[in-house]
């Protein structure tokens, strides 16, 4: 456990980045004689206290406070913040982070392409799909023979918005576990989808709002439910037009959109709308007629968590990957060793251990439940 | 099942009544025979069987998970069916050839015949071919513990929209018909002729009676009311009537239709002539009444031993009359009924069976004096088992429910009331392994129609053998746990009642009800009175009212 626990920074790395030019992600060559020979997984990944650092490569993967330079695994906020030095992500992300913070969210900013590999010193640094959100990838780090992937958040079900997850064998694998309990299974997500379809058609007097977080979860819900077939207009929510149209511009065909702003009460009835989960609690909703309130999330599972929420409809809809997904890609990963961040370590942890591996938790903070956490941005709202 | 099951999981979210009732007469109407008749008699309570206890569930999930996972798991979820239902881990059934899940009525009609040894493979084969949501039903299901916020009359009614009826009509002939009810649905579709009751002794939906507020009095002419005393009894409905052989059946039905007629096996023969009594069940010794803690030794009894009933002789009684003989009296005003009433008591002509005396009274002061003083209005030695008089409109008809300004009710004591037990805490010191301090509420208009909202605590009150029986009750009827404290089924058809006792009223901004109540005790355990004839947060806030005006 040595060292593994968050520490301070070390801010003794020489290498510094250039603003705006492409070349800043080649770091200058430092002596990493002491790092060479007898490496181990901590030397080359550690969490401190602004996230997983990586001290030879001179980067962290998504700092929570402002670092030098960052290597950002999707455009979610918990994970993508502002204000740092250099960024290097997906196209897709760093174009997220720039429709959340404005032009001037980093100094400097780099895309890769999934699969090209970036030298930064004796470390290799690889970007591979995460299946969690449009652009989201999982952070291969390697130095030598040993190879750690951070994945960040991600699933292995299904979904029509961004590339699917891949496993990248490793040594070390770093896994999320919001989903860490044998309760969480997802199933099907077309079959919920088929759950609000059999609802519309049941209550056609009667409104359904659809709280989805703004990033990912809502375009998957609308391409799923164009995908059962359903090509009425679907509303949105002032806050989630910006994100959505971006998708569609990324080549995401969503089917007719529209704003909700602006309809009236009675034109409502018998469609859909979506919305950031924290609307679909507040006045926001008197505009609707008798709503029936959704909500997709893998939270969704479990009852005293829908109705806690108000829930009327739970959609087991989940962007992370459930139990069966994490305990899957961990076995085929082949790593002998894993490291468990954000949700339910303990439970996932214990797993490992009963399969031989390797295992301990990570306590970072700052990363959660991205849907608990959504707030509807002032001015975002745009009076919807 | 799995039908049954989305059923179920749906209706337990919509909090709106029109909206269950659409999910229902949906479900009823697209669902075949006989899976409709049975999910009917699940959700109108009408099915039985043995029940599996909560430890079979808990013995199938540990041989199949790591206890740890499921340690957790548990913990995370709160519920017993619940963690099993969604942990159960997927069986690969070998081939292609997967059996296909159970349908309800093959779930129910196996559960019926099913021996006790039979039961966990039974169990552990339907949750191996069933999803999570069909599990969590069939849980709910065989522990008996399916709490969807369903009443048997909502369902009821769902069944009547089939057929555009009246739901009040398959009230009348429920107690004739059986699971799964094909010659009811085939009536509501229009398929064959109404099902004729053959039940010689039905049960009549109860009429119930409103508090009374001293505003209400300034709208009401004394010349309309027929005033009696209200018992602290048992309310009861005593039923008798010809079966096709011409011979009398006799049966005993507490206010809610449950059939009690083994509990009181010494009132059978006093029910000679056929019709049905409205009445107060009371225990009489050398023809005084005695008080409720008397008669509370003959309840929830499961054996009647000729001592018991020695030692509290039971007695009936009557205020009303809603069948002579062949007769429905129902329609008919409650003076005239009275009038029945009186001349069937007289040819029944048994020391068992007495007639309620009315009390007469000129004017409002004067009710309010007999009310004040029973002894000396006519109660007699009885006053001390009087709680109230009732006023009954000489006009009305027997209404079932709680129709308005009908009947009133006017208790003595005001500052009793029935409040619904919501959750219960361990107690101290040698209370600690018992579940004694409750927190008890009020029905209130919350967003989604009625809701009970928390108005006080009580720690004492009850004496040691209620202690016993709640704890029993609060354990077997826990719906959550946080910590120490549990959350005990509190539903319009499922929970107890307790009648709190309290000293006086204050408003109180910090608690959710806006009231706060002092020295509240429980006066007495409601065993006969569902949730949903509980008092509401607007009698405590016009007590509220009375008393600051004070
Ligand atoms: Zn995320």
């Amino acid at each position: 456990m040595a060292g593994l626990g968050p520490g301070t920074e070390n801010n003794a790395f020489s290498g510094r980045w250039k603003r705006g030019s492409r070349g800043a992600w080649v770091a200058k060559h430092r002596d990493h004689t002491a790092y060479i020979g007898g490496m181990r997984p901590q030397d080359i990944l550690m969490p401190v206290a602004a996230g997983l650092c990586c001290k030879p490569g001179g980067f962290h993967i998504d700092p929570v406070r402002p670092v030098e330079r960052a290597i950002i695994t999707h455009g979610h906020s918990d994970h993508a913040r502002a204000g740092h030095g250099a960024v290097l992500a997906t196209q897709e992300t760093l174009d997220m982070m720039r429709l959340r913070y404005g032009d001037n969210f980093a100094g400097s900013t780099q895309a890769v392409r999934y699969g090209e590999e970036i030298r930064l010193g004796d470390i290799k640094v690889k970007l591979h799909p995460a299946g969690h959100v449009l652009g989201s990838a999982q952070i291969a780090v390697s130095c030598k023979d040993l190879c750690i992937v951070a994945s960040g958040d991600y699933k292995d079900a299904r979904d029509p918005t961004c590339a699917p997850f891949e496993i990248v064998p490793c040594d070390v694998f770093i896994t999320e576990a919001t989903f860490g309990l044998p309760v969480f299974r997802h199933g099907n997500a077309a079959d919920e989808v088929k759950k609000l379809l059999a609802s519309v058609a049941l209550f056609p007097e009667r409104a359904h709002l659809v709280g989805a977080y703004s990033l990912g979860k809502a375009q998957r819900v609308i391409a799923l439910l164009r995908e059962a077939g359903y090509d009425a207009p679907i509303y949105l929510h002032g806050a989630m037009e910006k994100i959505t149209r971006y998708y569609e511009s990324r080549g995401i065909a969503l089917g007719d959109l529209r704003p909700v702003r602006g309809m009236k009460k009675a034109e409502l009835a018998g469609t859909i709308t979506l919305a950031p989960p924290t609307a679909t609690s507040d006045i926001w909703t008197r505009r609707f007629l008798d709503p029936v309130t959704a909500f997709a999330s893998g939270w969704m599972r479990v009852r005293a968590r829908a109705r806690q929420r108000g829930v009327e409809l739970p959609l087991v809809i989940s962007d992370h990957a459930d139990w069966d997904g994490l305990t899957a890609t961990i076995g085929l990963t082949g790593a002998g060793e894993v490291w468990v961040t954000h949700g339910q370590e303990d439970a996932l942890v214990h797993w490992c251990k009963t399969k031989g591996l390797a295992a301990r938790p990570l306590d970072l903070v700052g990363y959660g439940d991205e849907e608990e956490t959504e707030a509807v941005l002032e001015g975002e709202e745009g009076g919807a | 099942m799995n039908r049954f099951a989305e059923l179920l999981d749906r209706l337990a979210y919509e909090p709106g009544r029109n909206n269950k009732l659409k999910l229902l007469t949906a479900y009823l109407r697209d669902t075949e025979d006989p899976d409709r008749g049975y999910a009917l008699a699940a959700l109108t309570g009408a099915l039985s069987f043995k029940h599996a206890k909560p430890g079979l569930i808990r013995d199938l999930i540990m041989e199949r998970t790591d206890p740890v996972l499921f340690g957790f798991s548990y913990d995370y979820v709160g519920d017993l069916s619940e963690t099993v239902a969604l942990m159960w881990p997927k069986v690969a059934l070998a081939g292609h050839n997967n059996p296909p899940p159970p349908t309800l009525t093959e779930v129910v009609t196996r559960l019926r015949t099913l021996g006790k040894t039979e039961l966990p493979t039974q169990l552990a084969r339907w949750l191996d071919e069933l999803d999570e949501t069909g599990r969590w039903a069939l849980l709910k299901l065989v522990t008996g513990a399916m709490r969807i916020g369903i009443s048997a009359r909502l369902a009821k009614t769902a069944a009547a929209a089939l057929g555009e009826k009246d739901p009040h009509e398959i009230e009348l002939m429920w107690p004739g018909l059986a699971p799964p009810y094909l010659d009811l649905f085939a009536w509501l579709e229009g398929r064959a002729e109404k099902p004729v009751n053959r039940d010689p002794a039905p049960f009549r939906p109860v009429m119930l009676a409103h508090a009374i507020e001293d505003a209400d009095f300034v709208n009401l002419d004394p010349a309309d009311f027929i005033a009696e005393w209200k018992w602290d009894g048992i309310r009861v409905q005593a039923v008798s009537g010809r079966d096709e052989r011409g011979h009398l059946q006799a049966r005993l039905y507490s206010r809610t239709g449950e059939d009690i007629t083994k509990s009181f096996p010494d009132l059978l023969p006093s029910l000679h002539l056929p019709g049905a009594i409205d009445g107060e069940l009371l225990v009489l010794r050398d023809g005084r009444v005695q008080t409720f803690n008397v008669l509370q030794q003959r309840l929830n009894r499961k054996v009647v031993s000729p001592k018991l009933i020695k030692d509290y002789p039971i007695h009936l009684r009557a205020y009303d009359l809603l069948g002579d003989d062949e007769n429905d009296l129902r329609e008919l005003p409650f003076e005239e009924r009275r009038a029945h009433l009186e001349s069937f008591i007289k040819k029944l002509a048994d020391p068992r069976i007495d007639l309620s005396p009315t009390v007469p009274f000129a004017d409002w002061p004067a009710l309010t004096a007999a009310r004040a003083d029973p002894a000396g209005a006519g109660a007699g030695l009885d006053a001390e088992a009087v709680e109230g008089v009732m006023l009954k409109r000489r006009d009305a008809p027997y209404l079932p429910g709680r129709p308005k300004g009908q009947w009133w009710k006017w208790k003595r004591d005001p500052h009793i009331i029935d409040a619904v037990l919501m959750y219960a805490q361990r107690g101290h010191g040698k209370r600690s392994s018992y579940y004694s301090d409750y927190t008890f509420g009020v029905w209130t208009n919350g967003d989604a129609g009625d809701e009970l909202v928390p108005v006080g605590k009580a720690y004492f009150g009850f004496t040691d053998e209620e202690l016993l029986q709640i704890d029993r009750f609060v354990r077997r009827n826990t719906t959550e746990k946080f910590g120490p404290v549990r959350h005990v089924v509190h539903e319009p058809d499922q929970g107890l009642v307790l009648e709190v006792a309290f000293e006086g009223l204050q408003r109180s901004p910090r608690h959710k009800s806006g009231v706060a109540m002092r020295f509240p005790r429980i006066n007495r355990l409601r065993w006969d009175k569902p949730p949903r004839e509980a008092d509401r947060l607007e009698t405590l806030e016009r007590m509220l009212k009375s008393v600051t005006a004070n």
